[in-house]
């Protein structure tokens, strides 16, 4: 039936699961994803979500890549297509030789199929109903049947399996031994009935080591509670809500007084992002370490509070997992498009600093180092993440810490210090980096007070309309920001082979498919160098990269290269040096698309020489 | 104006409080709002009320908006920390400056354009979850600051400056406060001190979220015949129920009441009220009878002010999140952070 030569690859292929939401099949795809982990082989799941709850299509997919490419590849080897209604499409976008496994209880006219594929039905509707009654039951097992199948036609160990469910369900007898059932059920027909293996193949590796395998929200949070933050207000946005509720889980674990059971932290669901950010000025303000959790709704909502904070210089970290805009946009998808709208938000002249993590590890770090320079920089932190890292299980390096790290506090005036005689102006430059003191509200008697306001006012905080006293306050913030340059992780620059005049410029959630693009490139005889920017304002050594290259293409995910925009204006350097590839449609990125993109600007860069071309 | 330096000295023969300090410990800055505004004399109850109470000033944090009434916080307790935030948004602001320290007494001043309009919702909600403060409104129906527009709570059929008639009803902030359950309402009136210095001292020592409005007439653009919260207007239509005095320590009631007429309430820290009632059949512990009452006089043209209820054993936020008693925002990393050790387990967990 097949015209084209089946797909035959162990450990390197694309498994995409069609589900209806609310059906069950979360749990049941996640595991088939642990359990090539636990074959050693690495593996990059992706969710592909609605912005629904029940009803609507889901689609699950996980890219079995044992060279360890994390990033989201793009075309379908396996389709489980559990979804009617998607059903047309899904056949259609899997690549010739593939597969498509259904459930052919009911049968389906053949002009449903494809002749260049492999077509693997199992009766799982058949299957479950003779086994169970419960209709919960039968729409929950058949995840766990087509999971056995799986496992057979991709010729896993079981064994794996079992050990997974065995820990979900641990001192869950019942539950645990049902669904090593119906993992045999449906393992046994497909062994039976089937030809297995197939093509595709999980074969026993060693390339996952001791890496994690984590969701960027949860680490993000987990960063926060290592750092600090003991306050959190946030109103619910997807995709930044499990933020919140990460935080909480993790502190329930952590944050509580052995002897009396308090909670040394305070989390307030917010009436809007509004009160959010205020309540985490509020706190900021009064010295505790705050942060909030929003998408881009929530950034424009906030607004006004961020120039608050950059004025009246207020510590604040606000986590951006960034969706797709503007407007409502598409909530359930992916794209870096805040950068603009977080490095200048508000109004009057105002900058940001933005953090721009790759994956959980430095979600996890980038968290926790947020609390550190908000206090030291007294004003708004952005943490950059966006729903690809945030929302979808990541293979990651382990979470690091290091006990002698103590918690940096700023510059703060303590009472000894006013005590002894110290002048205190809020807003004074004593040490020359832009950064004045500034003391906890109910510091001292009769020292150290002052009122904050967002209104103009001089060094000592008194209010003021004077143009000179508000310009010489405007340039004290210039040079703050400029400290934080030094301060803010450093953008990591890799190298190619051989020098070239072209260079490569991504942050965050790219990484992966960037990392693997310049093989591709490579490949294709393309040599680039690497800068990949870690945060916003850029470190010097990015005026640097791009004095060094001819071409320097800025990779992103967003339509109007914000990015490159943002680097062009920053360091006024003539924009047609830099070259935008970007991505907009609210799917990750991927190696193929960027090798493409890239790949046909350089052939067409080089020009061949006409005699040659003739000859 | 505020860049005129107030001058420090003082007759020596001023009274002291308790704790040493003088009514002029308790001042600010000198006012920059117009001659003979309402919100002056609630500035003054403001520093009587702390002085009395022998408030360390500095252990305050007043907190306000935008707006004339957001100004005033520089005008009082010159020692405390004072943070003149977003319009609308102090209740937001104080609630996380309490969640970080439990510690601290936390005045929020506001207005009727930053607390019934833009900032309806973070008045609300602040009440709801029961934030520890003291959330003063000074209501003067109108918007000062930038010269005479309706505010929320003008009422119905009141007549601007200008001549045109109020067609929107009006917001009640004391009936909003009370359905969303504060446990300390009272409404006041700026021109009767005697009555409103007693309030903020009650409200300070109430533990929970105590609010007050405030009818603070606007000398400049709302004291005209028309306006209902014109000086004249309000002493004509003032319905007090009860005046208080407040007995802070635990000494025995010294002043002699007639026996039936006063009520005393317990406060957390405390502190006594003395209520002298003043309508025999007025029961501050009943937020529905309240709330009726508050309606049927309105409905009247009556301006109900005093204590207009109190629950002594309210709860708070802190009490509700189960925080430490520790300020939050003196923990370090010894306390907060789970450490390697701990991140090493979950390592391990997500494998």
């Amino acid at each position: 039936m097949s015209d084209k030569k089946p797909i035959s690859s162990v450990n390197d292929f694309v498994v995409r699961f069609a589900n209806v939401n609310g059906s069950g099949s979360a749990s049941a795809n996640e595991m088939f994803a642990r359990a090539i982990l636990r074959h050693g082989v690495p593996v990059s799941p992706r969710n592909i979500f609605p912005s629904n709850i029940q009803g609507l299509p889901t689609w699950y997919e996980v890219r079995v890549t044992e060279d360890g490419h994390l990033g989201a590849r793009g075309g379908v080897d396996m389709m489980v297509a559990m979804n009617p209604q998607t059903w047309d499409k899904d056949v259609a976008g899997i690549e010739p030789g593939g597969y498509l496994f259904y459930d052919s209880t009911k049968p389906m006219p053949s002009t449903k199929f494809r002749d260049d594929i492999t077509v693997i039905g199992v009766p799982l509707t058949a299957i479950t109903n003779s086994t169970y009654t419960d209709p919960r039951q039968r729409q929950l097992f058949k995840n766990i049947i087509y999971l056995g199948s799986l496992s057979a036609l991709l010729d896993m160990d079981p064994k794996l399996i079992e050990q997974l469910i065995g820990e979900q369900y641990k001192g869950k007898e019942k539950l645990l031994s049902s669904n090593v059932h119906a993992l045999h059920l449906g393992r046994d027909w497909a062994l039976q009935n089937l030809k297995c293996p197939i093509g595709l193949r999980v074969k026993k590796s060693d390339k996952v080591g001791d890496r994690i395998f984590i969701e960027g929200n949860s680490a993000a949070a987990l960063g926060a509670v290592y750092g600090g933050a003991t306050v959190c207000a946030w109103y619910p946005i997807t995709p930044s809500s499990s933020v919140a509720e990460a935080f909480t889980a993790h502190c329930k674990k952590y944050r509580h007084d052995p002897e009396t059971g308090k909670a040394k932290y305070a989390i307030v669901q917010g009436e809007d992002e509004l009160a959010s950010i205020g309540i985490v000025i509020g706190a900021s303000w009064n010295g505790a370490r705050a942060f909030t959790a929003t998408s881009g709704p929530g950034i424009s909502l906030m607004t006004e509070f961020i120039g608050l904070s950059y004025f009246a210089e207020i510590p604040a970290v606000i986590m951006n997992i960034q969706r797709a805009g503007p407007s409502t946009g598409m909530p359930t998808r992916t794209q870096q498009c805040d950068i603009i709208a977080c490095a200048y938000a508000s109004h009057g002249d105002t900058k940001h600093v933005l953090l721009f993590p790759e994956d959980p590890a430095e979600a996890f770090e980038f968290a926790a180092a947020a609390f550190d320079l908000a206090e030291r920089l007294q004003t708004t932190i952005f943490l950059m993440l966006d729903l690809d890292i945030g929302m979808n299980h990541r293979l990651s390096r382990p979470l690091k810490w290091d006990d002698a790290r103590q918690y940096d506090r700023g510059k703060i005036m303590t009472a000894e210090m006013l005590e002894e005689g110290r002048d205190f102006g809020r807003y004074l430059d004593v040490d020359g980096d832009g950064i004045p003191y500034r003391t906890y509200p109910g510091t001292h008697p009769t020292k150290g007070s002052y009122f904050t306001r967002g209104t103009s006012r001089d060094r000592y905080a008194r209010y003021s309309e004077e143009g000179t006293v508000y310009a010489d306050n405007m340039q004290r913030l210039v040079r703050k920001f400029e400290t934080a340059q030094d301060l803010v992780p450093r953008p990591l620059q890799a190298n190619a082979e051989r020098p070239t005049k072209y260079g490569v410029i991504y942050f965050g959630s790219t990484s992966p498919a960037m990392d693997e693009a310049i093989g591709l490139l490579e490949a294709r005889g393309h040599q680039l160098d690497r800068l990949r920017i870690r945060a916003f304002p850029f470190h010097s050594s990015v005026a640097s990269f791009l004095a060094e290259h001819d071409f320097v293409y800025v990779v992103e995910q967003n339509r109007d290269s914000q990015l490159r925009q943002l680097i062009v204006n920053e360091n006024g350097i003539d924009p047609v040096r830099l070259v935008p590839i970007v991505h907009y449609d609210g799917t990750p990125i991927t190696a193929r698309f960027i090798a493409k993109a890239i790949g046909d600007h350089q052939d067409h860069l080089k020009v061949t020489p006409l005699r040659k071309a003739v000859s | 104006m505020t860049y005129i330096a107030k001058p420090k000295f003082h007759h020596p023969g001023l009274k002291k409080n308790e704790l040493g300090y003088t009514h002029r410990d308790y001042e600010g800055k000198i006012s920059t709002l117009c001659a003979g505004c309402g919100h002056d004399s609630i500035t003054a109850s403001i520093i009587e009320a702390c002085y009395e109470l022998s408030i360390e000033p500095h252990r305050v944090a007043k907190i306000s908006g935008i707006g004339c009434s957001s100004k005033t916080p520089d005008y009082f307790l010159g020692n405390s920390h004072g943070f003149n935030s977003v319009h609308g948004r102090m209740p937001s602001v104080l609630t996380g400056a309490n969640l970080a320290n439990r510690d601290l007494i936390y005045l929020g001043v506001s207005g009727d354009g930053d607390s019934a309009s833009i900032g309806f919702g973070q008045f609300a909600h602040s009440i709801r979850r029961g934030v520890n403060m003291t959330y003063i409104v000074e209501n003067n129906g109108v918007y000062g600051l930038t010269k005479g527009q309706f505010s929320a709570t003008a009422d119905r059929g009141s007549k601007s400056k200008k001549g045109v008639t109020n067609t929107d009803n009006a917001i009640d902030l004391v009936a909003i406060a009370l359905q969303l359950g504060a446990t300390f309402v009272a409404r006041s009136f700026s021109g009767d001190k005697s009555q409103l210095v007693p309030l903020i001292a009650a409200a300070i020592g109430h533990k929970g979220a105590s609010f007050i409005d405030v009818i603070s007439p606007c000398i400049a653009f709302n004291n005209h015949a028309g306006s209902t919260k014109s000086f004249d207007y309000v002493r004509e239509h003032n319905d007090a129920v009860n005046r208080l005095d407040v007995l802070v320590g635990r000494d025995p009631i010294a002043v002699d009441y007639a026996p039936g007429t006063v009520q005393v309430v317990e406060q957390h820290d405390g502190s006594k009220i003395a209520l002298r009632k003043i309508d025999a059949d007025y029961d501050p512990h009943d937020r529905l009878g309240a709330m009726t009452f508050l309606q049927k006089h309105a409905a009247k043209g009556q301006i109900v002010t005093g204590l207009l209820y109190v629950d002594p054993d309210a709860e708070d936020l802190h009490e509700h999140l189960n925080t430490v008693e520790t300020p939050l925002n003196t923990l370090e990393a010894d306390t907060l952070c789970p450490g390697s050790a701990v991140l090493d387990k979950i390592n391990a967990s997500l494998r």
